[in-house]
């Protein structure tokens, strides 16, 4: 082993007791990838971007929000939004509460109005971590009002989606939401409004085929899933496997399906610049 | 009335036995002249499209087009659409409201076609341009699933003035066997799923997702004739503007949430 390896080896291990010092309550999560172990403090530090092998984590709507927007900037909109649990689907209330109590939301999407560098959007996100981000009546509803917010004060309007699509448990009503979505979007569009759809990993299904692929400007970060159909299922259509890379947001512009890749740290800055050419 | 299980009508609806696009089309229409392609890739021929008389309203059709023999299925893909077949349906929804033809769409597909290469041209995209535009289209619209109406790719068609379904018809977010691999791990247990999706003309029109339900049977044709033709009367003399914040009122009502 050369001397500097040592060194480098030393230093790493005297972080993680400087950090199990100053962190030594926080809970520790591993990246998937790699399996290096960090508080959840150093995840969120890092935008949820592993500091070993830079894999990209989920972000939690309010650590996104906090990223992407000036300090303090963010006020949150129709926070009391919840499904009825339409089917009255056997077992969805309590997984309904088990999510609340995960999250901390009432449903998948977080709402609000904030600033970017002094320029005030409307913005949304949607967190992979309340039923992976899956659409339903509380969802669809918050979009369609976020979109309409964004009509009446002419902001532009900004949707960070990470979803499994279409919310199974709401049945045929969710499935309505992307009609509902795509409408509220198109007329937002016909007045003039500026629609920036933001893909992360995964945006599939009914998102994907509905307002996340309306946008005027369509950015999405390194290495998302974007698809109609998952993987899984194309698989067992066709019987065979799918190439390295297919359906992930590289291969979607290659294909001429988005309009950039952005890395998550650039994202604010990204979202500043079109917007300064917006005004 | 409600003796059939809701998966005995999923069955039903699937039977290949079941009027096609082509029955349709002849029995309810003249002059069926059909259209192909949608000037950008290929022509799908799990869609079919074109311009006919009703009456005497000059009218564009489209429709799912499954087929009824293997070999006829094998060809039409199943009634199971790519980016292409979507594609050529809205440039046919653009000709419709350029020359102010009210539009009249059939829906019978097992969903849109989850392949590579419908993945590779754009699937998501193409199905959220025709949410789009069809939302937003200055000129009737009139969906009927008369089969299998299965998720986006039924939808895809269906942002109408009007959402009819016949007596024997499903419409679901997802094939119920999907529906039940994904939530049940168990595609067998389809049936149950079926159950619980509400999936059934009857169900849909309860909770007032589709506006009509069309009878089967030997008067089917006839009372669809007619239901069309009020309809489209009573569509074709509203003005634009209304006519476009009636259809979105219709979908952005479509909630079920505590406020
Ligand atoms: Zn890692």
């Amino acid at each position: 082993m050369l001397l500097n390896d040592i060194f480098s080896q030393r230093k790493i291990m005297w972080d993680r007791m400087a950090q199990k010092r100053k962190r030594g309550q926080e809970k520790v999560k591993a990246c998937p990838k790699c399996k290096t172990e960090y508080y959840s403090g150093e995840w969120k530090e890092n935008q949820y971007i592993c500091p070993t092998c830079h894999a990209y984590m989920p972000v939690p709507a309010k650590e996104r929000m906090a990223n992407i927007l000036d300090e303090n900037s963010f006020k949150e909109l129709f926070p009391q939004i919840s499904t009825k649990d339409p089917l009255d689907f056997d077992g969805y209330e309590e997984k309904l509460q088990s999510n609340r109590k995960k999250t901390g939301m009432q449903d998948a999407f977080l709402a609000g109005s904030g600033k970017i560098n002094n320029q005030k959007v409307a913005i949304g996100v949607l967190d992979g971590r309340f039923l992976m981000g899956s659409m339903g009546t509380a969802v669809g509803e918050k979009i369609v009002r976020l979109t309409e917010y964004a009509k009446k004060k002419n902001l532009p309007l900004i949707i960070f989606s990470a979803s499994g699509g279409a919310r199974m448990q709401e049945g045929l009503f969710s499935l309505m939401q992307m009609a509902k979505t795509a409408a509220a979007i198109e007329q937002f569009k016909r007045k003039g409004g500026l629609f920036i759809s933001c893909l992360t990993n995964p945006t599939t299904g009914g998102v994907s085929a509905s307002y996340a692929s309306l946008g005027d400007i369509i950015l999405a970060e390194p290495g998302a899933l974007i698809c109609f159909a998952g993987p899984r299922v194309i698989e067992q259509t066709i019987g065979q496997t799918l190439p390295e890379g297919f359906q992930r947001a590289e291969f979607l512009l290659e294909h001429g399906m988005i309009d950039c890749i952005v890395e998550r740290k650039d994202f604010r800055d990204t979202l500043s610049s079109i917007l300064q050419m917006h005004l | 009335m409600q003796t059939m299980s809701s998966y005995e009508k999923v069955q039903l609806a699937r039977s290949k036995d079941r009027p096609g696009i082509y029955d349709y089309i002849r029995t309810l229409f003249d002059g069926f002249i059909e259209f192909h392609g949608d000037r950008l890739y290929r022509d799908d021929p799990s869609i079919v499209g074109g311009i006919a008389m009703f009456h005497d309203i000059p009218v564009t059709v489209i429709g799912h087009h499954k087929g009824k023999t293997t070999e006829e299925q094998i060809a039409y893909n199943f009634g199971m659409t790519s980016p292409e077949g979507y594609r050529k349906a809205r440039r046919l929804m653009v000709q419709a409201e350029k020359f102010g033809r009210p539009v009249i769409t059939f829906i019978d597909t097992p969903g849109a076609y989850p392949g590579m290469e419908a993945e590779s041209n754009g699937q998501s995209n193409a199905i959220a341009e025709n949410l789009a535009f069809m939302s937003a289209m200055q000129t009737p619209s009139i969906a009927i699933i008369t089969g299998e109406g299965s998720s986006g790719g039924a939808l895809a068609l269906a942002v109408s003035d009007r959402v009819w379904m016949l007596e024997n018809a499903v419409y679901s977010i997802l094939s119920p066997e999907g529906f039940a691999s994904i939530l049940y791990k168990d595609a067998k247990r389809a049936s149950e799923a079926s159950d619980a999706m509400k999936l059934t003309a009857q169900d849909l029109k309860q909770f007032g997702l589709i506006d009509a339900i069309i009878p089967e049977g030997k008067k089917m044709f006839l009372a669809l004739d007619s239901m069309l033709l009020r309809e489209l009367n009573r569509l074709m003399k509203m003005n634009k503007t209304a006519l476009v914040e009636t259809r979105y009122q219709k979908f952005r009502e479509i909630d079920h949430m505590n406020d």
